[in-house]
């Protein structure tokens, strides 16, 4: 990967540039970070033309390695005010690698109405006026550019939220069934739609298998890698069948299934919202329990989830997504979940965001509990719509709770908080309180060691090791997150040694490098050290590393646990 | 004494979601296993009372044990 494609939309022009050395050893969320800290000033309007957006394949897509499809966007995010990175699979990630592209950044602000579509190629960016799919759901949206360039094409495109500058809304890229993935997290959609891009279409054309410095040792160490993903019993068979969802039961058996808008712990009908409800409506309506998201996933941790009837409702059906729904929002029906899931694809909306959002409305009386038909109805007649309510609620949980004087609002710099409470589950408080993200259970997956007895155990109800477990995993999911793998290779990295040896292979036999894992951790903690600088020039400053009043006032059933870690411990997250 | 052993995932097949069960005084969580067939090194988690324990731990009344083969998600 030799070059970068730099787009202006102010002049709607378009360079192609050759990799800064500096930039040269660097992938995924290590490039868009360091492109966004170089070129974006910290203190600019997210919506202006001061913002860009980076989207980056990790440094080993492209290749053969297995569950290298991922890639990362960057840019300064409307809803936290911090850097953000987001990652998806899809098929884009691979095109772009092997079509030589090191990174997109689209900069800059066209003064017209006008939308517009990049057309990205081998040679360059062509940039032409958008119109037909203006308004359209992403899935449409998906429908058209195939038909309009081939079913190969990538596609990156916005639905309805995206085009209204949303802070919910995300970016969503196209799957191997042309159904959607998504840049979630943190309102990049908003940023894409601040720039009228309404997709970027990735023309496969003249892309080649990407030159390996030594291509023996490079298949080798995938052998090693996938072996080891197949030996996990979670990577190799867990995920597979009962997808992510499989934690409803396991985290409301802990106590850390927020509730009812984070109230209490467990939720009474968790056994309908779980992983092993889901696997059996799957079975018996004949969709499919394990799905890949991008292509040489062996994981599969993805689904095709049908309704009674044997029809197609909805795919990629995430824990995170049941859970909000399910449990914080009280809808105990799995099936207008899905149908809600599907919904939120097509307006291109976080499915985290969202429903925690909604949760947030029922509980300003917004909505009654629990009433999926009325969040249908608000999600398509005035999310999609816009209308004063839909952007209201567009807005995002932090928006709605202050538009209605509540103190129960769960989020941490302005952004959701995920499916795990931090009090019964203190090492994920640290990692929502402390990651340059705002609140993201992906930035340390602390669930692991304090639940799942993934990489050892540490009593998730204390404080003591939490503030060196999720420095530790914080650092290495930056590595991961720049080398395009899918972060659940985590579960046997963390288990089995072998695992992140064959990464590190990978990396030397791609590149001709003699790294080390020492290597691979300073990379992971140089990532956390520029998103920390630049939060700091944001204004995110130490005061902004906590969490919520509310964790601290409020105890949570059943285990009456609150939060109570001392911020003065909390901040020597940052001493490494 | 009766004690409620709740199953997940994999180790729901061919058992049951969740049974009341009469046993002996001083009876551990690796006896429960035993008696389940399942294979500890197929265990992920165990709690008790929404705690994670150890296969030695001792039953008392009314205690409700969740059995999880390894699994994860995220």
């Amino acid at each position: 990967m030799h070059k970068i494609y730099r787009v202006n939309m102010t002049d709607l022009s378009v360079k192609v540039e050759p990799v800064p050395a500096e930039w040269a050893g660097l992938g995924g969320r290590a490039l868009t970070s360091t492109i966004v800290a170089a070129e974006v000033p910290p203190t600019c309007h997210p919506l202006g033309p001061n913002n860009k957006l980076v989207f980056a394949p990790g440094l080993l897509s492209g290749t053969a390695a297995s569950n290298a499809g991922r890639f990362s966007c960057g840019a300064k995010s409307p809803l936290t005010g911090g850097i953000k990175e987001s990652s998806a699979g899809g098929t884009s990630s691979r095109i772009i690698a092997r079509l030589g592209i090191k990174a997109i950044i689209v900069e800059g602000q066209p003064a017209g109405d006008a939308w517009y579509a990049l057309v990205v190629g081998k040679d360059g960016v062509e940039i032409r006026e958008e119109t037909e799919t203006l308004g359209l759901g992403t899935f449409a949206t998906v429908e058209k550019i195939n038909a309009r360039h081939g079913e190969d094409f990538g596609v990156i495109t916005l639905g309805p939220a995206g085009e209204h500058m949303m802070a919910i809304s995300n970016i969503s890229v196209k799957d191997p069934e042309s159904k959607i993935r998504s840049f979630g997290r943190g309102g990049l959609g908003a940023v894409m739609g601040s720039k009228r891009v309404k997709l970027l279409a990735i023309d496969p054309t003249g892309g080649a298998p990407l030159a390996l410095a030594d291509p023996a040792k490079f298949k080798e160490a995938n052998r090693t890698f996938t072996k080891t993903l197949a030996d996990h019993p979670v990577s190799g068979q867990g995920l597979k069948k009962y997808g992510t969802a499989v934690l409803v039961n396991v985290i409301n058996e802990a106590g850390g299934l927020p509730t009812k808008n984070f109230t209490t712990g467990q939720c009474d009908h968790h056994d309908q919202i779980s992983g092993e409800q889901m696997y059996d409506n799957i079975v018996a309506r004949e969709g499919e329990p394990s799905h890949p998201c991008s292509p040489a996933c062996q994981i599969q941790c993805s689904q095709v989830y049908n309704d009674k009837d044997g029809k197609y409702l909805t795919s990629g059906f995430e824990y995170e997504t049941i859970w909000a729904l399910g449990a914080d929002g009280m809808i105990k029906d799995l099936d207008v979940i899905a149908e809600i899931d599907n919904v939120m694809d097509d307006l291109g909306v976080d499915s985290i965001e969202t429903p925690v959002m909604f949760a947030v409305a029922m509980e300003a009386g917004l909505l009654p509990w629990g009433d999926g038909a009325r969040m249908l109805q608000l999600l398509r007649e005035d999310i999609a719509k816009a209308t004063p309510l839909g952007r209201l609620l567009g807005g995002g949980t932090g928006h709605v709770g202050r538009a209605y004087g509540l103190t129960r609002i769960p989020v941490v710099k302005n952004q959701a908080i995920p499916a795990y409470d931090p009090r019964p589950i203190k090492g994920i408080g640290v990692t929502y309180a402390t990651t340059t993200m705002g609140a993201d259970h992906t930035a340390g997956y602390a669930i692991a060691t304090n639940i799942l007895n993934v990489g050892g155990k540490v009593d998730p109800l204390k404080n003591d090791g939490q503030v060196e477990l999720s420095r530790n995993l914080q650092i290495a999911t930056a590595a991961v997150d720049s080398t395009g793998l899918c972060l659940f290779i985590a579960f046997p990295a963390l288990d089995i040694p072998a695992c992140l040896g064959s990464v590190v292979e990978m990396l030397n036999a791609r590149y001709g490098l003699a790294l080390t894992g020492d290597d691979v951790v300073a990379l992971g903690k140089n990532v956390l050290k520029i998103e920390h600088a630049f939060n700091l020039a944001a204004g995110l400053g130490p005061e902004t590393d906590r969490l919520p009043e509310f964790f601290e006032l409020e105890s949570i059933a059943p285990h009456d646990a609150k939060w109570d870690m001392d911020q003065k411990e909390l901040a020597t997250f940052w001493n490494f | 004494m009766l004690i409620t052993i709740k199953l997940f995932a994999t180790f729901r097949q061919d058992r049951f979601r969740v049974a009341e069960r009469d046993v002996a005084e001083g009876t551990t969580v690796a006896d429960v296993l035993r008696a389940l067939d399942i294979d500890e090194p197929e265990v992920g988690m165990l709690f008790v009372r929404g705690r994670h324990v150890e296969t030695d731990r001792v039953l008392v009344e009314g205690d409700a044990l969740a059995i999880f083969p390894l699994v994860g998600g995220g």
